[in-house]
């Protein structure tokens, strides 16, 4: 498809489990294993799961921050090539940094609100103009651009994920992958950054990849939602869809888990029993199944594969759209 | 009308820094009946946790209690005890906290001690109040704890507890350290539960397991629980009473059904509409509220709320609106409100 931004195919990123004074290789964390998804141009993907579930390490891979260990990650440039950013050499990177940037949980630690820096990297050399980009960045995000002489900690969290924001847009990037971005800011101040990054898509034609754990902001912010557990995608679906019928009994399960702010409406049905299984250990078939209420002998021996169940409605279960959950 | 079990009045906490006096707690008051699960909500800087580690004395300096009350019924007592009245470190105190009012802290991981066992904290704990598993007073042995331990563990759903009593607290999942510390909390059956944040740190689905717990074990000892989170959704699934704090005051009280359907006070309708729910439109504009927290050395003067206020008045930045009754069981610190509950 002409307005595919990226696509992601069977990604996997291991760590290695290394003991001794030799440090042998006796295992690997399969953090990453089987993310399968497409971008679309000007689209917001949310990216969905508990914590340990990959969703952190599938982003990073995206950005090239760490190297994958295998699966292609298929780019479409600016100037219309294609590449695959899993395996692309360090030099061909460097000119596609501007173009896809990043949005940090808490930019506290990685902040300089002059943020004149990313433009010189990037080839901004006149100083004149760098405090004028700067300026105008910091009235985008709703920011007065005096602000440009204050250290961070002069800063509140929300201010300061709005400077965060403007560091990510300084290199006018195509595709903006957001981890975390608004958990940790207060509930009042939530929406705010919530409206921004909206406002900001619309004007700026972003591409976002939203990766966080709460259901109810990415179901609010995303077109799509994919859903992962223990390294893997689990299902994939239009927001609407996936919120009317999941067709993976995970993402069911996680739905009934957020507690409804509604008094009258009562969360107690159907909470899922034991935890995340390690992703150095998994079970055997079906990563879901010693917690599945439906599961069966098929979901103990045989791994299910992602397939598309009904038109751009993907599921990693063997009863997809044979059951409701 | 049943007694309350705990009486805060006028509580106020500050806290003298080299850059000014920032009042944390700045005229609390709520009741809290026996059996009852009150829940507190506020953003940060409001003062819930200041106002229970208040409760508890458990104030670091620079901090002091510089006004008000915090009256608490004491077990076999009919006379209530004012616990700012107490000293900090003195032997009664010491005896309620732990025994009698118990804190289920948000962070697990920083409250247990890494080379102790979970277990032998928890009997250290019963050791230290143990006269209550017994009648007539006398001290409990080592071993008769540990059994009570391995009790407890099975209660608040611990699979194995002969074996994980023995395990130190980094070897426990997120999930299993916070229902360990439920344990510890429940260990001297205190009449009131404390529990900060008890699921912030924890994924969702484990969230729905500690909530479930704490429910069943709310009805099965019938506890009292305070229950003090940033998350409305908690607060709605868990809470029967809901008490509304901003900057150190208390902005609304009530059921928690009036809260979420009839609320009175400008910021609680705000906070309602500025939450992304799970059924509402999606990718639009949420309603805000306008600003930002503001920094605890420069409170508004009047109501903390009127700078961020769609409804401000000019008598909102000139007086502080005191907490009046606005429904049948419903209490808000508003002006808007107080032409109603007074005419004048």
């Amino acid at each position: 498809m002409s307005d595919t931004l990226l696509e992601v195919r069977g990604l996997q990123k291991f760590f290695p489990i290394t003991r001794g004074f030799f440090q042998t290789v006796v295992g690997h964390v399969r953090a990453v294993d089987g993310v399968d998804f497409i971008l679309k141009e000007g689209e917001t993907l949310g990216l969905v799961g508990e914590s340990g579930c990959g969703k952190t390490t599938a982003s990073r891979c995206i950005l090239r921050a760490i190297d994958p260990t295998g699966g292609q990650i298929l780019y479409r440039t600016r100037d219309g090539r294609t590449v695959d950013l899993a395996t692309l050499p360090p030099a061909e990177l460097l000119p596609l940094r501007a173009e896809i940037q990043m949005i940090f949980q808490d930019p506290f630690g990685s902040l300089n609100p002059r943020m004149s820096e990313p433009l010189l990297v990037n080839g901004m050399k006149n100083r004149r103009e760098r405090a004028d980009r700067v300026a105008e960045l910091l009235r985008l995000v709703g920011l007065r651009p005096e602000f440009m002489h204050r250290f961070p900690h002069a800063f509140s969290g929300g201010q300061r994920q709005r400077i965060g924001i403007a560091r990510a847009l300084a290199t006018n990037p195509r595709l903006v992958v957001a981890d975390e971005p608004v958990s940790a800011l207060d509930v009042s101040i939530q929406a705010q950054v919530l409206n921004l990054l909206l406002e900001l898509q619309q004007r700026l034609k972003l591409t976002f990849l939203f990766v966080a754990h709460d259901l109810s902001v990415v179901r609010h912010i995303s077109d799509r939602i994919a859903v992962m557990y223990v390294g893997q995608l689990v299902e994939l679906a239009p927001t609407s869809e996936i919120f009317r019928q999941p067709q993976h009994p995970y993402t069911a399960a996680l739905m009934r888990a957020v507690p409804v702010a509604d008094p009258r409406v009562r969360t107690a049905d159907g909470i899922l029993s034991g935890e995340v299984p390690s992703p150095a250990a998994p079970p055997s078939g079906c990563y879901f199944h010693p917690r599945c209420r439906h599961a069966t002998a098929r979901c103990r021996a045989e791994a299910p594969a992602l397939r598309e169940v009904a038109p751009g409605h993907f599921s990693r279960c063997h009863f997809a759209g044979e059951m409701t959950f | 009308m049943t007694d309350p079990l705990l009486s805060v009045r006028d509580l106020k906490v500050s806290f003298q820094m080299d850059e000014g006096l920032v009042r944390a707690v700045d005229g609390t008051s709520f009741d809290l009946l026996p059996g009852q699960v009150l829940g507190v909500v506020g953003e940060s800087g409001c003062g819930k946790s200041v106002t229970m580690r208040a409760i508890l004395q458990l104030i670091d300096r620079p901090g002091r209690i510089t006004a008000g009350e915090i009256r608490f019924r004491r077990r076999d007592s009919a006379e209530m005890t004012d616990l700012t009245r107490l000293a900090p470190r003195g032997a009664e105190m010491r005896d309620i906290r732990g025994a009698e009012i118990a804190l289920i802290p948000q962070e697990p991981m920083a409250a247990f001690s890494p080379v102790h066992t979970v277990g032998d904290q928890i009997v250290e704990a019963i050791l230290l109040h143990g006269h209550r598993w017994q009648e007539g007073g006398r001290k409990l042995t080592r071993t008769q704890a540990r059994t009570i331990t391995i009790g407890l563990f099975r209660d608040v759903g611990i699979s194995m507890p002969e074996q994980r009593i023995d395990a130190y607290s980094w070897q426990l999942s997120g999930g299993l350290r916070q229902r360990a510390m439920i344990a510890m909390a429940l260990s001297c059956k205190p009449s009131l539960l404390i529990a900060d944040e008890p699921t912030t740190a924890i994924d969702v689905t484990t969230q729905a397991q500690v909530l479930a717990l704490l429910r069943d074990l709310q009805a099965k000892y019938d506890t009292a629980i305070i229950f003090i989170t940033h998350d409305l959704g908690v607060i709605a699934q868990m809470a029967s009473y809901v008490v509304v704090m901003y900057l150190g005051r208390v902005m609304e009280e009530g059921p928690v059904d009036d809260i979420f359907h009839a609320p009175k006070h400008p910021y609680t309708r705000a906070l309602l509409r500025s939450i992304p729910s799970l059924y509402g439109a999606t990718r639009i504009a949420l309603p805000v509220i306008a600003g930002t927290l503001p920094h605890p050395f420069n409170r508004p003067p009047g109501c903390p709320f009127h700078p961020r206020c769609p409804d401000a008045m000019p008598r909102c930045s000139a007086a502080v609106p005191s907490l009046q009754s606005v429904a049948a069981n419903q209490l808000a610190s508003c002006f808007l409100h107080h032409d109603i509950a007074e005419p004048a």
